[in-house]
Parts: C-alpha cells; structure tokens; sequence
C-alpha cells in the first residue's frame, strides 16, 4: 500500500496567523457528510473563504492572487484545536498545501495531518514572527522544507531546526504504511490477548 | 516488592503496551473502541480495499449519533446523512458489530451510551474517532479520540501506535456553593489554562471537589479536557465509580465482578507519584460561569465584565480576542448578565444525562421559558429519554415551553437540521463555542444546564441562583 511522503519542498506560503484555529473552521462539521475524502479542498475554511451568497471573499487570504499555488500554510498558535475530524488535513490537503508553519499544533490535528503527508513544521514564535514579516515583504517569498535535514529556510533566514519524532519522520521520507507496520504486531497483540483473557 | 510510585495514566499505559520498538511509539492495546457514522466510513473503506476484517468485533461497538434526526426518524434525514447512516448499517453489518440503530431503545450519543451499558469500566483503554473520548477518563479509564486513519488501525488490528503523553494534574479543592456545578469547574480550569493549555498532556483531575461529584459530574469534568488541548482527562475510581458500573448489561457479573474490582483498587495514584505538571483551582471560590468568545477557554464568571482587548499586551492574543468579541457582537467591559438570549440548548454528551435534565427541570418546574427563546431539550440516549419520562421530567420541560426531542448530538455539532440561525444567540449546555458550530453565523455561549435554564426563563442571561431557593 503507497503511503504519503515528504521529503523537500519548497514553494509559496500563505498567512493566516490567527490563534487558536479550530477545526470546525478547517472544515465545518455540515461538510462532514460525505464517506469518502473528495471535494473538501474546496470546502476548506468555507466560511472565512466565502461570503453569504456563496461568492469569493476577496479579502480572505485563500483568495488573494498570490496565495494561488502556495503549498505552506503559515497559521497561528495552537492551530487545529477541537474536534478529531481527520476532514481537516484532508481539506487542507485538498487545497494544495503540504506544509502547516505553527508555534503549536493540537495534539490530534498533528497526528492526522503526519498521516496525510502534511507536514506540521514547529518553530519558536520569534522565527514565526520573522516568517510573517519576510513574507508581508514579499508575498512570493520562497520557503524550503527538508525533512530529512528537518530544517525549515527562507531568504535571509539559515536552516531552523524543527523537532518531529523520529517514527513519523521515517514514515514520511520512506512512505512506510503505518497500518502495515502495526499488523507486524499481531502475534504480539495474540499473545496480549491471551495473557489477558 | 517494591515499586516506584506510579500515577493512574502510567499504571494503565503500562498495562497495555504490546510492544516498543526503539525510536517507535508505543503499540498500545484497545480495550474498547466506540464507532460512530462520521468519522468511520473512511476507514471501513480501508478495511475493504485491503481484504481485511474487523479483528475484535467483539471489542468495538457503533451508535448512530452525529448526524441523526431528533425527530421523524430516517425520513426526515438529508439524502447524504441518510447514506452515512445506511453506511454504518451495511459496514456493521458485514463486520459483525453491535450496532445501536436508530430503532434501539439504547441508542444515544457515544459517550453517553458507553458508561450507560457497562462498556466503559476502570483500567481500559478506550477509543472513539471523536475528540470527547475523554469523557470516558471518568471511570478512571484512559479514554481518547483519534482520527479516521486511526479507526482503521484499532479495527484492523485492535492496537495503536501512541507516543506517550506527559501527565498533569488538575486539583480542585474545596466545596462547591450552591448553584455551581461540575460544568462551572471545567469551564474555570479551562478560562485559567486557556484552549492549549493541556496540549500533549493527560490530565488527572484530584482534590475535593472532584471526589464529591457525582459521576455524571465526573463525566462533565472530564469531557471537556479537550477543549483544553489535553485528549484525556482522568478521575481515579472509587467506591461511587464501582456502584454506577455494577449490574449494568456489559458489567463483569458474580466472581469476575470481584476480581475486577480488586483490580480497579489498585489503580488511583500512588502516593508519591508525580506529574509533570499541576495546575490547581480553588472550587469554594467558583461562580456560575459562562463563555463569552469563540473558543471554549474564553470564560468568566457570569457576575464579571466582559474582557476587554486592550488589557492584553500580547498582540496576537490581543487581536484573538477582538475577533472573539467582535463575532459574538459583545462589547468590551459590558456585563454579560442581561445579554439577549434566542436559543436554549440543554443536550450534548457534556450535559444530557438523567441528572443533567433532572437539575434542569427542577429548576425549570412552575416556570415558563421566555416568549422570545425557543428551548430544545436533547436527551443523551434514549435510555435517557425514557427514564425522564417516566419521572415526568419530559412534562415539565414540555409544560414550561420547551422542545422534547429524541437523543442525540443534534445542536451540539449541527449536522442533523437542529440548528441556529445566523446571528441568533444561544446559551448552549455543550462544549464547543467555536464561529458556527451550532449553525452558521450563530453564536454560543457555553454554560452549566442551571444557567441554561435561568437563561431560557429570563430571555437573557441570568444568574441561576436568583432562581434558587
Ligand atoms: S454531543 Fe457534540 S461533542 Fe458530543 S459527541 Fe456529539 S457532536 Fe461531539
């Protein structure tokens, strides 16, 4: 089974440095109807993105012309807060995007978007506050990611060192399946089980 | 044999790792796992296009919640809710799953219906794809959400891969006044540490004033440790834990009920074990509290003022709050008594128990919701329901002008058809204030089922214990 990988990346971002996004914002729960994972990048933040009459809101920064191909989402502290919705990497997946900049993520958030292929990057919030300004400076301002170095750059910035743990990190640059991995347990979860009866 | 002082969280962790390999997390073994229409389709879709079954179907248990009609049945389901439902049905079906459909009597809102049949017990570990699985922490079980990649693991192979979280104490000493409940407690520990204050901990709720709640109230406390950024919240066992499990339909029963309970004795913290962090809340000083904002650390105490933004050096938390404010149309320094109510909620896994509905209508009985509130009363599970009604509980919510429903998360989350207006207020005895997630547009302010219903009889928002005497 293919699973997602990372390994370098570098591309556009958008800024969205609100605190304490959560993901009924990501994607609202009226949107968490459907039994497969197709559509929901268009419903990602649908109503910051949207007006009532179901219009573009040209002031939110998804709609912005420079936001358009960016594959880093530059967000908040605390981003991804709330409810477990795995929804909400697939809709940010959906987008385009494989990389989320934060000073925190929500515990749950992280390790759905780790299993999605979107990257959840950890940086002190004076780096953040150092991305926000060089991007407001130039809103083409490239960003890399290298994964295997875990370190995150941009122009006028050196490598910063992000922390991620080592599991995910392996599953990320090999593509390992985590659900594959896990079945390599069964007689280990047999014997558990009959220790336990 | 002596051993280091172990608090509850690792007692139980330890006690179902199956294997660690170096530079790996933890496989951890599930106990139970509760299965809901949302966040499973996903991943019985995995199953099936890897050949696999469901490994313990006789560990994992599904109930329609979410996205449920409170009235009319299946019919009056929108044509994607309707196929999520059948969805359920067919995958619970194939797989061999207990499932409660919308025709059980026991049916109701996951976290509910877990502790209400007897399937959460002390010492298990227990998942769900849905973040209030900390409810669960309230038996003195470590009870977390996961997501929908997740519920394909544990079904397939009835384990997890966790890295282990750090541990925090949450201590509430001292005696609750009158009209202050277990939803007030939450509500003041999470205005104290804020929505991420919690994150990548587990918390252990100790001190007085837990060990006095009931353990619908435990169940409360414990619910919103989410909401806190911590995926679960634990209370160690005692004796009032071991009467709510005893003689329920999934219970151990005869000689295995003894040995269990030998068992769930020796669970609570050792003394002497220590966490990585405390935080500590004085329960005597407490009020009434209510949110005022668009998350739910965004509390006060109902008396207060409303915060104002320029009191906050913090930039980034300065802008939060003004957006906050600004969202839910209130001003800065103004009380938040008196604001206009439109909507009452009373439901939601947080507060939809029998002892929930019966504070509720106690105080509610003689009295009439206000001419310009529309009052919805939501059942937790229709066990519930029945219970309330034959106390007559549902006469005095229908009497004083409110709305009777069937059990489920209905207004809480808003996928069903239940929901608020753009615009409209509404104090909600749920857990999440977030922009829209009782409607779109709409507005929530958080609150205990007392100050729901002191709001419902004023029109505004009212102190509850004007109505106490
Ligand atoms: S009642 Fe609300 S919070 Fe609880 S499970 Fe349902 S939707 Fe989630």
């Amino acid at each position: 089974m293919s699973a997602p990988k990372f390994t370098t990346l570098t591309a556009r971002c958008v800024v969205l440095p609100v605190m304490d996004v959560d993901t009924d914002q990501i994607i609202p729960a009226r949107f968490l109807k459907v039994t497969d994972k197709k559509g929901l990048g268009e419903k990602l933040f649908c109503d910051w993105r949207y007006r009532d009459d179901g219009s573009p809101n040209p002031d939110f920064v998804l709609n912005r012309p420079e936001s358009q191909g960016a594959r880093i989402l530059v967000a908040g502290h605390n981003f991804g807060c709330g409810s477990s919705r795995e929804h909400a990497p697939w809709a940010l997946v959906g987008w385009g995007l494989q990389a989320v900049i934060s000073t925190l993520f929500a515990d749950i958030f992280k390790g759905n978007s780790l299993k999605n292929g979107l990257l959840p990057i950890e940086i002190a919030p004076a780096a953040h506050a150092a991305l926000v300004a060089a991007r407001t400076q130039n809103p083409q301002l490239p960003v890399t990611v290298d994964l295997h170095a875990q370190t995150v750059a941009w122009p006028g910035q050196a490598p910063l060192q992000f922390p991620i743990d080592p599991f995910s990190r392996t599953c990320l640059l090999e593509g390992v399946d985590e659900l594959g991995y896990l079945q390599k347990f069964t007689p280990q979860a047999e014997a558990y089980e009959a220790a336990h009866a | 044999m002596s051993q280091s002082p172990k608090t509850l969280f690792q007692k139980i962790w330890d006690a179902h790792v199956v294997a660690e390999e170096p530079g790996a997390p933890a496989v951890l073994y599930i106990d139970l796992h509760l299965v809901h229409e949302v966040t499973s389709p996903q991943a019985f879709a995995v199953l099936k296009e890897r050949g696999l079954k469901v490994r313990r179907p006789d560990r994992t248990v599904a109930t329609m919640d979410h996205s449920i009609p409170t009235r009319g049945g299946y019919e009056a389901a929108d044509e994607m809710g309707r196929i999520q439902l059948r969805l359920l049905e067919s995958n619970c079906q194939a797989h061999g799953i207990r499932m409660y459909g919308l025709d059980s009597v026991q049916r109701g809102i996951v976290h509910v219906i877990g502790p209400e049949q007897g399937f959460t017990q002390p010492g298990m570990t227990i998942v769900c794809g849905d973040s209030h699985t900390s409810t669960h922490g309230a038996f003195g079980s470590l009870g977390f959400g996961i997501g929908t990649s997740e519920v394909g693991h544990v079904l397939a192979t009835q384990c997890l891969l966790q890295r282990k979280p750090r541990t925090c104490e949450v201590r509430v000493d001292g005696q609750l006044r009158p009209g202050v409940t277990a939803k007030d407690i939450i509500l003041a520990v999470l205005a104290k540490i804020g929505v991420g204050g919690g994150t990548g901990h587990v918390f252990e709720y100790t001190g007085s004033a837990i060990r006095s709640l009931d353990m619908e109230g435990r169940m409360t406390v414990c619910n919103m440790s989410i909401e806190g950024g911590a995926r679960a919240g634990m209370v160690a066992p005692d004796d009032r834990t071991f009467q709510f499990v005893a003689g329920r339909e999934f219970a151990p029963k005869g000689a295995a009920w003894d040995r269990a309970v030998a068992r769930w004795r020796q669970l609570p913290t050792d003394p002497g074990a220590t966490f990585d962090k405390t935080v500590t809340l004085d329960a005597s000083r407490l009020e009434p509290m209510v949110t005022f904002g668009t998350n739910p650390g965004q509390g006060v105490a109902i008396t207060q003022p409303l915060p104002t933004p320029a009191s906050l050096s913090d930039p980034n938390e300065r802008a939060g709050l003004e957006k906050s404010l600004a969202y839910m149309k209130f001003e800065p320094g103004k009380p938040i008594l008196g604001q206009p109510v439109d909507v009452v909620f009373l439901g939601s896994c947080t507060n939809s128990r029998l002892v929930d509905l019966r504070a509720a209508a106690q105080l509610l009985r003689g009295r009439k919701v206000a001419a310009n509130v529309r009052m919805m009363v939501v059942p937790g599970s229709q066990s519930v329901k029945q219970a309330a009604e034959s106390e007559g509980l549902d006469r005095v919510f229908k009497e004083a002008g409110a709305d009777w429903r069937e059990a489920g998360c209905s207004m809480c989350i808003a996928m069903n058809g239940d929901q608020l207006s753009p615009g409209q207020l509404a104090v909600s005895t749920s857990n999440r204030n977030f922009e829209g997630r009782q409607g779109k547009g709409g507005r929530t302010v958080l609150a205990s089922p007392l100050t729901a219903v002191a709001a419902a009889v004023a029109g505004r928002i009212a102190d509850p214990r004007a109505l106490l005497s």
